[in-house]
């Protein structure tokens, strides 16, 4: 019994501790941003990496996305006669929901994993560390580049995201299934609110943004120095973005939209 | 330096990409440039029985939108559902005695607000109280209406 409660205090007490080094590291990482902005060079070949490298399974999965929905969406509108809505329903569904999380999801695995691997290799190799020797703080010359470059390219990239994935489903749902043109866009038009659901979709996505990179270069930083602790920081890296991503998004739904 | 251009161009052309994408967004996609509620002026209309209707919906002359409903609430004094609307300032031409109806878009669509115009010289303006409406027609009421009326033959 004692030993039940020992090991679950343990439990308790190691998941707050790592609750507040988080926290404080984000801190430091936040108070990165002067060394980030003097920096440009530094900067933009993180965006290179985090963002633009990103940018091909983004635009291929929209393109997917948005086919999908078009196709499943007249399957099911025709039967009503409804099947003008189509641009509605691929279009709020988009901006709503899949292209905040479906782009979250494919950054963390992404961009974040490689975030946590490359962060803990360096660790792994005491590159952190002989920064530090030659006075360099590791969290601003190496960690908050990374971070602010997530934080700014994934919501550019759900922009992308929603606005391929509703081409991409206007070309399935027009020229394939022969939905008529000027109705997919006006019911679309009237429907979707620039300032509401737009604003809110690319509003999901900055929370999402901070959240993913905030785990991924955590994780990385606080990774066990071991082949082996690089590995499993970069399992739980991909695992915590994905579990975050999917609970904040019912709550900022339910924070945004619950009133219709 | 062959490689740091072209991830600055790269990346040049990802925030480019992100800004047009947006662009469409806004164009194409939501009605930005439409009417929007914060703008127009106000105008009341008290309602026996506002069915389900919701705010946001539309306000109609002949089929035309000209504003939206902004708030719908119950009037203790009055004992009927109030509905505020909010019309946009280019229709202030509109005479006082406006009637205003709720109707259904379809079958089973969405209900909105249906403004007919009267022959007043005065027009409605921020503030005013439509005073000669009709409420929503509820389906279960006709339905009851009819029953009782091919049973009591």
């Amino acid at each position: 019994m004692l030993n039940f409660l020992q090991t679950t205090g343990a439990h308790i007490i190691d998941t707050l501790s790592n609750l507040g080094k988080a926290t404080l590291f984000l801190f430091n990482v936040l108070l990165g941003l002067k060394d980030v902005l003097l920096r440009p060079k530094v900067f933009v070949r993180e965006l290179y990496s985090v963002g633009v490298l990103s940018m091909l399974i983004i635009i291929f999965s929209a393109i997917f996305v948005g086919m999908v929905m078009s196709l499943l969406g007249y399957i099911t509108l025709v039967d009503f006669g409804a099947e003008e809505s189509l641009g509605l329903l691929v279009s709020l569904s988009l901006i709503r929901e899949l292209g905040p999380v479906l782009s979250a999801l494919l950054f963390s695995g992404r961009a974040g994993s490689a975030l946590t691997a490359e962060i803990g290799l360096m660790k792994a190799t005491e590159q952190l560390a002989s920064m530090e020797m030659m006075a360099v703080d590791p969290v601003r010359r190496i960690i908050a580049p990374r971070f602010f470059a997530g934080l700014i390219t994934l919501p550019i990239l759900t922009i992308i995201f929603m606005a391929i994935g509703i081409y991409s489903g206007y070309l399935v749902g027009s020229v394939w299934l022969g939905v008529d043109d000027g109705s997919f866009w006006s019911q679309m038009q009237s429907k979707v609110e620039f300032r509401h659901d737009i604003v809110n979709g690319i509003i999901k996505s900055v929370v999402f943004a901070f959240v993913v990179t905030w785990i991924a270069v955590f994780q990385g930083y606080n990774a066990m120095p071991t082949s082996e602790g690089v590995s499993r920081a970069t399992t739980n890296s991909v695992v915590y973005s994905a579990l975050a991503v999917l609970a904040l998004d019912f709550i900022l739904t339910a924070l945004m939209f619950s009133n219709f | 330096m062959g490689s740091s251009r072209t991830a600055e161009i790269t990346v040049g052309a990802l925030f480019v990409l992100g800004v047009l994408a947006l662009f469409a967004l806004a164009m194409n996609v939501s009605n930005i440039s439409s009417f929007s509620a914060d703008k127009g002026f106000n105008v009341t209309a008290k309602f026996g029985n506002v069915g389900g209707l919701k705010t946001k919906a539309k306000v109609t002359l002949s089929g035309v939108t000209v504003g939206r409903v902004t708030e719908i609430f119950y009037d203790k004094k009055s004992f009927r559902a109030t509905v505020v609307m909010a019309i946009d300032p280019q229709y202030d031409y509109l005479p006082e005695d406006t009637q205003a109806s709720i109707y259904t878009a379809g079958l089973l669509g969405e209900q909105y607000v249906s403004l007919e115009p009267g022959a007043e010289e005065v027009s409605l303006k921020e503030g005013s109280v439509i005073q000669l409406t009709q409420s929503a027609v509820v389906l279960e009421e006709i339905i009851g209406k009819v029953l009782v009326s091919l049973t009591t033959k």
